[in-house]
C-alpha cells in the first residue's frame, strides 16, 4: 500500500502533459489535521477518481485545491504553475471549475443567471445553446428560483454552469449523490462527451460502479491520504481488494 | 372645513407627508443597513453616522469650498461612500474572520468616534443649510400645502430607493451580490473578487446612507448626533421588515414612517413608540420580519 503512494510521489517532473499536480499536501481546519501529505498528478484530458470512505478527505482535497480551507502546506501545482500561496479567485482563472458536493445552487438566483454568474475565465467555453442542448430541462426551467428544480435537474445546473466559463480542469465532488439511476446515466454520458472534448476531470465518487468505465485511474484515499493507484487497466484483477477496502 | 375622523384634512395629509417623508429616510438607510448585512452579515452602527457625515460634508462643503447642493447630492455619496471603503478594507476586513458581533462593537465604537469628534468643534446644537432656491416654496394642492422642497426629497428617496432595489435584483452585478450573501466561499471558487465585492457593497451602503445626508441637511438642522437618534429606529424598521428582501425594507420604510404620521395625528403621545409596538408584535408573529425568510 505505501509503496504504491511512493511511486506516485516519484513520478519524473511535471511534463508538459501533467495539468495537476498535488504533492505532499496537508491540510488544517483550525486545530484538526485533515490532509495528512497527499500526493498525486493527474495528465491533461484524464479522468481520475478519488475514492475512499466518508471522511477520507477526498472532498477537502478538492477544496484545498481550490484554497477554501484553512491553512495549508505541501504543493500544488496546476498547468505547471504553483497555486499553495495564489487567492482562492485566482486559482478558477487557470481553467479550473469546481463543483462543490451540496450543488450551490442558488436560491435568489432563477435558473439562467445560476448559469451566466460564474465569470468566464478562458475563450472556448460552451455557449449557452449548447448548454441548453445538452440539458433541456434547463432551458424549460429558465426562469424558475435555483432550488425550485429537483435534485437531479440542480446537479445538472452545477455541472453546467461551470461548463459556459471555458474551465478545461473540473474538480466534481460526488455528482450522483442521491439521484436517481436514469439521472446518474445522463451524468455518465455527460461525463463521456466532456472527456472527448478534452477535459480533464477530478471526481470525487462513492458510486464506483458510476466511475469505473469512465475513468482512467483511480486513487484510494483513507486518513488524509492516498493509499493506492489502481489504472483502468488494473481493475478487473483488483475489484475485490477494492470493494473490502471502499466497504461496499 | 373637511374632516377625516375628527381631524382637518389639511392637517390629515400634512401628517401624513411628513411621515411619508419620515418613511423615505427610514427606507434610504435600511436599504443600506439590509445590503450591508447580506453581504458582510455586520450590523453597521455606523450607518447613523454616514447620514450624519454626509449632511456634514454637504453643510462644509458649501460653507468653505462653494459646493452648491446639486454638485453635493452626487459627490458627497462618493466621498463617504469612498471614507466607508477605506473603513472596510483596512478597519473591517481585520476582523471580519471573528465573530460578527465584533463587527457591530467595532462600527458602535466608529459612530462615537466619528460624532464625538465632530461635537467638539460644531458643539449638538444644529446648524442650518438653506434650501437649494430651485426648491423653495411650495404648492397649494386644495386638500394640503405641499413645500417643493419635501416633495423632492421624497421624489428622490424612491428614485434611488428603486434604481438600487433594479440593480440588485435585475442585473448581473447585483447577481454576484445576492449570491455573493448566500454563499461567498463558492463564489469565490467561480473567481469573483469577493473581497473586492465586499468592499464595494460596504461603500455603496454608506452612500446610499450619504445620499440620505444630504437630503436632510436643509430639512433638519445639522448635528453630530442626528445620525444616532435616528438610527434606532431604522434598526426597529429593519427587524419589522426582516433582512431577506429589498424591496422589502423600501415598502417597511415608508410605511413605517406613514404609520409614524397617522399615530401623530390621532394619538400624539405615542408617535414615538408605535414604531417599536409595531416591532415586538412582528417579532411575536413573525420572528423573521414581514419580509424575511423563515430560517
Amino acid at each position: 500500500m505505501i509503496e504504491t503512494a511512493e511511486q506516485v510521489q516519484e513520478t519524473p517532473e511535471a511534463s508538459q502533459s501533467e495539468m495537476l499536480r498535488v504533492q505532499d499536501l496537508h491540510a488544517f481546519y483550525g486545530e484538526s489535521h485533515i490532509l495528512h501529505g497527499v500526493s498525486f498528478n493527474v495528465k491533461r484530458g484524464e479522468l481520475v477518481t478519488l475514492l475512499g470512505r466518508n471522511g477520507a478527505g477526498r472532498s477537502t482535497t478538492l477544496k484545498s485545491i481550490m484554497n477554501m480551507v484553512g491553512r495549508r502546506t505541501g504543493s500544488i501545482v496546476i498547468n505547471g504553475e504553483e497555486v499553495l500561496g495564489m487567492k482562492a479567485h485566482h486559482i478558477p482563472r487557470l481553467g479550473v471549475g469546481y463543483c462543490p458536493e451540496e450543488r450551490g445552487i442558488f436560491a435568489s438566483l432563477d435558473v439562467e443567471e445560476n448559469l451566466l454568474l460564474p465569470p468566464t475565465v478562458r475563450s472556448g467555453g460552451m455557449g449557452l445553446d449548447e448548454i441548453y442542448a445538452m440539458f433541456p430541462n434547463l432551458y424549460e426551467r429558465r426562469r424558475s428560483p435555483g432550488t425550485r428544480l429537483s435534485g437531479g435537474e440542480q446537479q445538472m445546473l452545477a455541472m453546467a454552469r461551470i461548463l459556459r466559463t471555458g474551465a478545461r480542469m473540473l474538480l466534481l465532488d460526488e455528482i450522483t449523490e442521491g439521484l436517481a439511476p436514469v439521472i446518474v446515466q445522463k451524468l455518465g454520458e455527460v461525463l463521456m462527451q466532456l472527456k472527448e472534448r478534452g477535459m480533464t476531470i477530478v471526481l470525487v465518487e462513492q458510486n464506483f460502479r458510476f466511475a469505473a468505465p469512465l475513468a482512467d485511474r483511480h486513487f484510494v484515499m483513507d486518513h488524509g491520504q492516498i493509499v493506492e493507484e489502481i489504472s483502468a487497466a488494473q481493475l478487473p484483477s483488483r475489484r475485490e481488494h477494492l470493494n473490502s477496502m471502499l466497504g461496499v | 372645513m373637511m374632516m377625516i375622523f375628527g381631524v382637518p384634512l389639511a392637517a390629515f395629509t400634512g401628517q401624513l407627508m411628513l411621515g411619508l417623508i419620515n418613511g423615505a429616510f427610514y427606507a434610504l438607510l435600511s436599504l443600506g443597513l439590509a445590503v450591508i448585512f447580506g453581504l458582510l452579515k455586520i450590523v453597521n452602527f455606523a450607518h447613523g453616522a454616514m447620514y450624519m457625515l454626509g449632511a456634514f460634508a454637504t453643510l462644509l462643503g458649501m460653507q468653505y469650498l462653494g459646493i452648491n447642493y446639486w454638485v453635493s447630492l452626487i459627490l458627497v455619496p462618493l466621498v463617504v461612500g469612498g471614507f466607508g471603503m477605506l473603513i472596510e478594507r483596512f478597519i473591517l476586513r481585520r476582523i471580519s474572520h471573528l465573530d460578527h458581533l465584533y463587527g457591530l462593537l467595532l462600527t458602535f465604537g466608529l459612530a462615537l468616534i466619528f460624532e464625538g469628534t465632530l461635537v467638539n468643534f460644531f458643539g449638538v446644537s444644529g446648524l442650518r443649510y438653506p434650501t437649494p432656491e430651485l426648491l423653495q416654496g411650495g404648492y397649494n394642492l386644495g386638500f394640503m400645502f405641499l413645500p417643493i422642497y419635501r416633495g423632492w426629497v421624497l421624489l428622490a428617496a424612491l428614485v434611488v430607493c428603486l434604481g438600487t432595489w433594479f440593480i440588485i435584483e435585475r442585473t448581473r452585478l447585483g447577481a454576484y451580490l445576492r449570491a455573493g450573501t448566500e454563499n461567498s466561499a463558492l463564489m469565490q471558487a467561480f473567481g469573483v473578487n469577493v473581497p473586492l465585492l465586499i468592499t464595494l457593497t460596504y461603500g455603496f451602503g454608506v452612500a446610499l446612507a450619504a445620499f440620505a445626508g444630504v437630503l436632510a441637511a436643509p430639512l433638519y438642522p445639522v448635528s453630530p448626533t442626528m445620525g444616532s437618534s435616528l438610527l434606532i429606529v431604522v434598526f426597529a424598521v429593519v427587524v419589522i421588515g426582516g433582512m431577506g428582501s429589498i424591496l422589502g425594507s423600501i415598502i417597511t420604510g415608508l410605511a413605517m414612517g406613514l404609520i409614524e404620521g397617522l399615530t401623530k395625528v390621532y394619538y400624539p403621545e405615542a408617535a414615538n413608540t408605535v414604531i417599536f409596538l409595531v416591532m415586538i408584535l412582528v417579532l411575536m408573529l413573525r420572528p423573521a420580519g414581514l419580509f424575511g425568510k423563515e430560517a
